[in-house]
């Protein structure tokens, strides 16, 4: 197969995070301390990275902050000739730590929001203080000049924050802001009763990100993920499956996408047995649905296939149990009616409550009956 | 639109790369990278902080022998792009 080489590696560091987002997009089986790749491993695996030719590096996690050698896994990135970018919450970055991470040669952070105040912001994060912490971080983050992408993931219970979220990012300086309405996978789908938005406020939102997009052009740049369930056309999940980019757990499994896991016949090469290169052009995950051969009715004869790949393999896994299923927010889905009856039914829940993420090691918490 | 008199720069967190794998330069910004051109890299090369808009449209039309007012309305529409995504910044 002609695979061409991956523009982006997700380095999922840790798993470990002080918040715990009840949309995480770890999975639900988190990977321990004892499990994660150690300092060195990662630098190989940065290294094998450039020389396959993946330019930007997204250092995630859970919080990557948690990992005591991020100065020096960044540093080493830069080395390997990378573009070092660093998704945290904020929480575990002090102002000397920014600094060091600054000389280390840190490109751009991108800081999470999960509210606008702390009272909603410390609920979602379940994190007490988080808020304050992070604005306080947001301001080092200035200072120093970091480029700064602000990342509002956004859902029923907060989406009129959404004006407020967009102003914060010209505050605190910064160039982007993601407006990402949360996709549901793992710990998401746990809460779909109380994070599902409803079609208007699905609409509401399409019309505040085009407003916007107008107003603040040439001072913010706003990417926008819309909500799913309420879409025609599926998302080109990962701009293709095994096109542009891979994903790295922290301990060292490698995944064309941060949800492949939930695929459940699919299996994954690890990086401390194999090059990247060989995973990435070999690895039988990688090559599962890379490509179009794969695909079954409606997609195979649409004229759209190349367009979207057939969406999110991981959601018709989730919703059809088929993951070579057509994506079923597709109109040309036979499971499109049904999923948007689900979705409106979650988007009237009554439901309020949140099943937070947990530790790793620790129980997986079920939503009540 | 870009005045003559405009100092164009790449701000930090955007930088050329040349991309061995591929054979071509690319433009690395916050989690995009642009795909360059001859034309294209041949313009950011010439950011210096230093030169005007103005100054670096002429030496491009002289070095290039091409009129002026052309170069100065391509430069000026993929600059005037690069501004708009926040790629690139502007100070007097």
């Amino acid at each position: 197969m002609n695979a061409r080489p991956p523009i982006a590696m997700l380095a999922e560091l840790t798993h470990r995070c002080p918040l715990s987002c009840p949309y995480c997009s770890n999975p639900i089986e988190l990977a321990r301390i004892d499990s994660e790749l150690d300092t060195e491993t990662w630098k190989r695996v940065f290294r094998e990275a450039a020389e396959i030719g993946v330019l930007q590096l997204h250092l995630s996690g859970g919080e990557p902050a948690s990992r005591r050698d991020l100065t020096e896994l960044v540093a080493a990135a830069r080395e390997a000739g990378l573009y070092t970018n660093l998704i945290t919450s904020g929480i575990g970055l002090t102002e000397r730590r920014l600094r060091e991470l600054d000389e280390a040669g840190l490109d751009h952070i991108q800081l999470s929001l999960q509210g606008t105040d702390a009272a909603m912001a410390d609920e979602i994060g379940g994190y007490r203080g988080g808020f304050d912490r992070k604005m306080q971080v947001a301001g080092w983050i200035k200072d120093i000049g970091f480029p700064l992408t602000l990342n509002a993931v956004m859902h029923r219970r907060n989406l009129h924050q959404l004006p407020r979220s967009i102003e914060l990012a010209v505050e605190m300086g910064a160039r982007r802001i993601e407006v990402a309405t949360v996709q549901f996978h793992g710990w998401a789908l746990k809460n779909r009763d109380t994070l599902m938005p409803t079609m208007e406020q699905a609409r509401e939102t399409d019309a505040i990100v085009t407003e916007a997009r107008k107003r603040l052009k040439g001072v913010l740049v706003i990417d926008y993920v819309p909500a799913d369930y309420h879409s025609d056309y599926p998302k080109r999940c990962m701009g293709g499956w095994a096109t542009t980019g891979l994903n790295v757990t922290p301990d060292g499994e490698v995944l064309p996408c941060h949800a492949a896991q939930t695929i459940p016949h699919l299996q994954f090469d690890n990086v401390r047995d194999n090059h990247l290169r060989d995973i990435w052009y070999d690895g039988s995950a990688f090559n599962a649905y890379r490509g179009t051969d794969w695909m079954q009715e409606p997609c195979q004869s649409c004229d759209r296939k190349l367009k979207d790949f057939g969406g999110c393999r991981c959601q018709a896994m989730a919703i059809v149990g088929d993951a070579a299923a057509t994506d079923p927010v597709c109109i040309k889905s036979p499971h499109h009616g049904a999923l948007q009856v689900q979705a409106d039914a979650h988007a009237h829940s009554d439901r309020k409550d949140l099943v937070h993420r947990t530790a790793p090691g620790k129980p997986i918490p079920e939503p009540a009956e | 639109m870009i005045a003559k008199e405009d100092i164009p720069f790449l701000p930090r967190g955007v930088r050329l790369h040349f991309d061995k794998v591929r054979d071509q330069w690319v433009l690395l910004a916050p989690e995009r990278a642009v795909t360059l051109d001859q034309v294209g890299q041949a313009i950011l090369s010439e950011l210096d902080g230093i030169r005007s808009f103005g100054t670096i449209t002429e030496d491009l039309a002289s070095r290039y022998n091409a009129p002026a007012e052309e170069i100065a309305k391509d430069t000026g529409g993929f600059l005037g792009a690069l501004l708009d995504r926040r790629f690139l910044e502007l100070r007097q």
